[in-house]
C-alpha cells in the first residue's frame, strides 16, 4: 500500500473533505475544507472526485515522504513554494512523486492555507460519513502530527488532463466581501457601519470562525436576547462586545448572537486565505431593507448553553 | 400535523409563515414556539424540496441550508407558499422512548429552588413527573434541548457560566432542560447527573437523543 508519512506538520494540518452535511439532529455541523475551491482544484489536476480527502495545511510547513510507491500529487491554495526532494515544483500543478521522495511545503507570502491531494485521496477512516475534522466538535481524524501514517485511496480511471490550472493569485491586500443583510442587522444603532469600517482580522481566528477587530457595533437593544438559532458558514454574528465573528467551517450548529449579515457563497472561500492583520471590506450584495428584515423581537428572554 | 400548498382556506391554527433569506444560499422560518419549529421540520422533511443540505431547528426558527444560491428563489416561494399548522398539543405517549436515570444532587438545586419557590423536592418531583420531548439539538455532537416540561421549572441562566461542566451533568435553562454529554463550558443550573451515555461514537446511533423523542427523568 502507498501511504505518506508525515514528517512535519508546520502549526496546523487536517485532513478535511466536504464535510458531513445533513447532521444538524445529531448537534453535528459540517465541517470540510475551509478553501472548498482550492480543495476541489487539488483534487482535480489529480483526477480525483471534489470529496476525496485533501490535506489542509495552514501556514505551510508540512514536510511528507512517500513510501510503498510512485503517486501523483497537487498543492493549492496559499503558494508555499512546494518542493520535492528540494526541487520546486509549483503550486496548482500536478507533480509526480517516487517511491522515498520527500515533499515539503514551505511557508507562505500571502493566503493562509494550502491544499495537498494525492492521486486516490487520502485514505483514512471516515468518521460519520466524512474524513474531515470538526475543530469545534472534535470529530473525525485528529490534527496530524509527526510520525502519522497517511494511506493512499486507489484511484478512479479518469486520467488527469491539466498540467497546471490558471488561479488568480492570492494577496495580501484588502479582502472584499460581499454580505447579504440580516437576519437581524435591524438590531444595531447603525448597521451600515458594517460595511464602513476597516475591519482587521484578529489573531484569534480559526476554523470556528474569524474575528474582526474594528469599532465596535452598538446594539440597538442592548437587554433583548436572541433564542438559539441555527447558524452558517460565513454568517457575520455579533457578540455584545461589538466585534464581528464570521463564522467557519467548522461553526456550532446553533448560536445565541444576532447575524447582521452572511457572506454570499461566491465569496466565503476567500475567508479562508485572510491572514491575522490582514484587512477585511465588507460591502452590501443587496440594498438593506428599510425595515429590516422584519424579524421578530425576541419572544423568549433565555440564552442557551 | 398537515401541510398543504393550497392557500384557499387559512386554519386558525396556522403557524411560523415568516420566511426570510439567510446569505444567498439559506432560508429561515421564523416561528411563534417551538412546538411549531417541530412542526415545520416535519413538514419540511415531507415537502421534498430541492437541493436541501440540512435542515436546523432551534428555539423559535428552522433554518434551511441549501446546495448554493441557485436554490434559494425556488425554495423561498416554496416555503412562503406552504401552509403548516401544529396539532393543539403534542399529547405525551404513555411511555417515553428513553428513561434516564439521575442523581438529583446537582450544585445549582438549591439555587433553582429559590428561583421557582419549590422546595428541592418539588423541583425534583416537577422533573421527573411529566415526559420531555427533544426540540432540537446543538451546542455539542448529541446535546438536545428538550422542551414541555413542567413550566415552574423555567429559571434563567447563570450569571456566571462554569468554565468546566461535567459530562452527564442534568440541566435546567429558560424553558429547556439538557444533559450535558461532555465536559465542556456552560451556563445552565445544574440539578443532577446521570451515567447515561448521550454521545458515542461507537454506537451505530451516536446521539442518545434525537428531535422528536420523548424523555423520561427518574430519580436514582
Amino acid at each position: 500500500m502507498i501511504t505518506l508519512e508525515i514528517l512535519r506538520t508546520g502549526p496546523f494540518a487536517v485532513v478535511q473533505d466536504l464535510g458531513r452535511a445533513g447532521l444538524a439532529h445529531l448537534g453535528v455541523g459540517r465541517s470540510g475544507a475551509a478553501d472548498r475551491r482550492a480543495h476541489k482544484l487539488a483534487n482535480r489536476l489529480v483526477a480525483n472526485p471534489d470529496d476525496r480527502a485533501t490535506v489542509e495545511v495552514t501556514f505551510g510547513g508540512l514536510s511528507a515522504r512517500v513510501r510503498g510507491g510512485d503517486v501523483d500529487i497537487a498543492v493549492t491554495g496559499a503558494d508555499t513554494d512546494p518542493t520535492v526532494n528540494g526541487i520546486k515544483f509549483g503550486t496548482n500543478s500536478i507533480q509526480h512523486v517516487r517511491d522515498g521522495d520527500v515533499i515539503s511545503l514551505g511557508a507562505p507570502r500571502a493566503g493562509l492555507r494550502s491544499y495537498l491531494a494525492v492521486r486516490g485521496g487520502f485514505c483514512v477512516e471516515p468518521v460519520l460519513g466524512s474524513r474531515s475534522y470538526d475543530v469545534m466538535a472534535a470529530i473525525g481524524p485528529a490534527p496530524l502530527r509527526a510520525g502519522d501514517i497517511l494511506p493512499v485511496g486507489s484511484h478512479t480511471t479518469d486520467y488527469p488532463e491539466l498540467d497546471q490550472a490558471p488561479v488568480a493569485a492570492i494577496t495580501g491586500e484588502a479582502v472584499e466581501l460581499s454580505v447579504v443583510p440580516g437576519p437581524h442587522d435591524d438590531w444595531f444603532v447603525d448597521p451600515d457601519a458594517l460595511v464602513h469600517t476597516d475591519w482587521v482580522a484578529s489573531d484569534r481566528s480559526d476554523r470556528v470562525g474569524m474575528r474582526l477587530a474594528g469599532r465596535p457595533l452598538q446594539y440597538q437593544y442592548p437587554d433583548r436576547q436572541l433564542p438559539n438559532e441555527g447558524t452558517a458558514r460565513g454568517a457575520i454574528q455579533v457578540p455584545p462586545n461589538g466585534l464581528p465573528v464570521i463564522l467557519g467551517p467548522d461553526h456550532p450548529v446553533t448560536g445565541g448572537y444576532p447575524v447582521i449579515g452572511v457572506v454570499t457563497d461566491g465569496d466565503i472561500d476567500k475567508i479562508a486565505q485572510v491572514r491575522p492583520g490582514q484587512h477585511v471590506h465588507l460591502h452590501w450584495a443587496r440594498p438593506r431593507s428599510p425595515l429590516g428584515t422584519r424579524s421578530r423581537p425576541s419572544l423568549a428572554g433565555w440564552a442557551f448553553s | 400535523m398537515s401541510v398543504t400548498d393550497l392557500p384557499a382556506e387559512l386554519p386558525t391554527d396556522l403557524v411560523g409563515n415568516t420566511v426570510v433569506d439567510y446569505g444567498d444560499h439559506a432560508l429561515m422560518v421564523q416561528c411563534g414556539s417551538t412546538a411549531d419549529v417541530m412542526a415545520w421540520v416535519a413538514a419540511l422533511r415531507d415537502a421534498t424540496l430541492p437541493g436541501v443540505l440540512d435542515i436546523v431547528p432551534a428555539a423559535r426558527t428552522v433554518l434551511v441550508k441549501l446546495d448554493g444560491p441557485g436554490y434559494q428563489g425556488v425554495v423561498r416561494a416554496r416555503l412562503r407558499k406552504m401552509r403548516v399548522t401544529a396539532d393543539a398539543a403534542a399529547p405525551a405517549p404513555p411511555s417515553a422512548d428513553v428513561v434516564i436515570e439521575v442523581v438529583y444532587d446537582g450544585p445549582d438545586l438549591d439555587e433553582v429552588a429559590g428561583h421557582t419557590g419549590l422546595s428541592a423536592d418539588e423541583v425534583i418531583a416537577a422533573h421527573t413527573s411529566r415526559l420531555w420531548r427533544v426540540g432540537f439539538s446543538g451546542f455539542a455532537p448529541g446535546f438536545a434541548y428538550l422542551v414541555d416540561g413542567d413550566p415552574r421549572l423555567r429559571v434563567p441562566r447563570r450569571h456566571d457560566p462554569r468554565t468546566v461542566v461535567p459530562a452527564g451533568s442534568v440541566a435546567l435553562a429558560g424553558e429547556f432542560s439538557a444533559v450535558y454529554p461532555r465536559q465542556s463550558p456552560g451556563g445552565w443550573q445544574l440539578i443532577g447527573r446521570t451515567d447515561a451515555l448521550l454521545w458515542d461514537l461507537e454506537r451505530p446511533a451516536p446521539a442518545l437523543l434525537t428531535p422528536g423523542m420523548w424523555v423520561q427523568f427518574r430519580a436514582a
